[in-house]
């Protein structure tokens, strides 16, 4: 195996206003398995092709927004000694315990200079529910709802993004296949430690800790048209699209849960790799790179996050 | 709200900047109403964001008039802000006519966070 170290995003936990409604929006709307309610009254959701027992965990708040998000890594070796180079960088290291999480092995957990905490951890059950293996149908029961495969990537929007990219490169070994340069410094990268176009992206915000939007990966652009007709059909708040990214090249929907957290369902995007070089975008051009077909940013793109 | 469903009763909404005043349900939020009354090339006076009451960008104090709201990130509308009128237009439904202000707040700077 080549990739080493972090293999890809395994968990977003975000901050709901009311734990009912979510449920009916990511299970029933999204399409994620239910998996279980902790007795802390988080629950845990995961989308029907993904291996493990979750990945996306509601949590019941007076505010939205998202609490963390986590990349498995491919052993607790490797865990170990990203800790040591996160804590030779300089940034406090925190330890959460085994089954803080059901089912979840040990993770540790950072907060990064935009204001985001990201938790690194290796161990995680194998969903019951988890695609088949052998001789395997391309699902057990048909998905539903705009028919998520798996939970994709996220955009933060924070301060320092020159810091978060240092660290990201440096640190957890990230590359950068795509990024804004304005006259007056980067407005945004997106970055990938796997062959995905990004894993991460950030984009430069004054205000710390916020998220712009999880991403949700389906299998095409029929499937976008169809996520599309399901967003209607149940008023679900809609941002723009279906549109095309320049930036990644994905076909998208922006869309928002009920508590404001911007979604997105995404499908297509490049393959990335490590010796590829960076796309670079300017600021005369960044409306193609963010809206492909539109090749111009709406209003909301900026400035509306949770 | 579906389209087609019957509206309830209405009133009058008028918001500072706006050409004309609106018309909302009691059983409909403000910024919907605003959306759908308002379009280009008309400015619309209360930004839309989220519409699900996350993000703050909708934010207006009301100044006169009766009203329910629905539960708002409390990030934008503190419990003091909200007994003052402030509100988010996305979760903002009349129980009379209203006049209303825009109070949309820049992002808050790492020193304005209260966690």
């Amino acid at each position: 195996m080549s990739q080493e170290g972090l293999l890809r995003p395994g968990i977003i936990q975000l901050r709901v206003l009311d734990m009912e409604e979510s449920l009916t929006h990511y299970r029933d709307r999204i399409g994620l398995d239910y998996v279980s309610t902790g007795e802390d009254g988080r629950v845990y959701l995961k989308a029907f092709d993904e291996f493990h027992r979750h990945s996306v965990v509601l949590r019941e708040a007076d505010s939205a927004g998202i609490d963390f998000f986590a990349f498995k890594a491919d052993g607790q070796a490797a865990v170990d000694g990203f800790r040591k180079r996160i804590e030779d960088y300089g940034l406090a290291v925190e330890d959460v315990a085994e089954g803080e999480m059901p089912g979840t092995g040990k993770r540790i957990g950072f907060t990064i200079p935009s204001g985001h905490r990201i938790e690194i951890y290796a161990d995680m059950e194998l969903s019951e529910t988890a695609p088949e293996i052998r001789n395997p149908y391309i699902y057990k029961d048909e998905p539903r709802g705009m028919r998520a495969q798996r939970l994709d990537h996220c955009l933060l929007y924070g301060p320092n993004l020159p810091e978060v990219e240092k660290f990201f490169t440096e640190v957890l070994d990230f590359h950068i296949p795509e990024r804004v340069d304005l006259p007056d410094g980067t407005l945004a990268i997106w970055m990938t430690v796997s062959n995905k176009a990004h894993d991460i992206a950030f984009v430069n915000h004054p205000e710390p800790g916020k998220l712009h939007h999880v991403a949700f990966f389906l299998e095409d652009w029929n499937d976008i048209g169809h996520a599309a007709d399901v967003m209607t059909r149940y008023d679900i708040s809609r941002d723009i699209g279906p549109t095309r990214h320049g930036i990644t090249r994905g076909q998208t929907i922006y869309f928002f849960d009920p508590s404001g957290n911007r979604n997105e369902v995404f499908c297509g995007g490049y393959t990335a790799y490590k010796d590829h070089p960076t796309r670079v975008w300017d600021g005369n051009h960044v409306g193609r790179g963010i809206f492909y077909y539109e090749r111009q940013m709406n209003d909301a793109f900026l400035s509306v996050v949770t | 709200m579906p389209d087609g469903a019957m509206f309830s009763v209405t009133h009058s909404i008028q918001i500072k900047g706006a050409e004309t005043d609106i018309t909302c349900a009691e059983d409909q939020m403000v910024l919907m109403a605003m959306e759908q009354q308002i379009h280009v090339p008309s400015p619309r006076p209360v930004r839309v964001g989220c519409r699900r009451g996350g993000c703050g960008a909708c934010r207006v104090k009301v100044t006169k008039g009766d009203y329910t709201t629905q539960k708002s990130s409390r990030v934008h509308v503190t419990e003091e802000e909200a007994a003052e009128g402030y509100a988010l237009a996305c979760r903002l439904s009349p129980l009379s006519d209203l006049e209303l202000e825009p109070a949309f707040l820049d992002p808050r700077r790492p020193a304005d966070q209260d966690g």
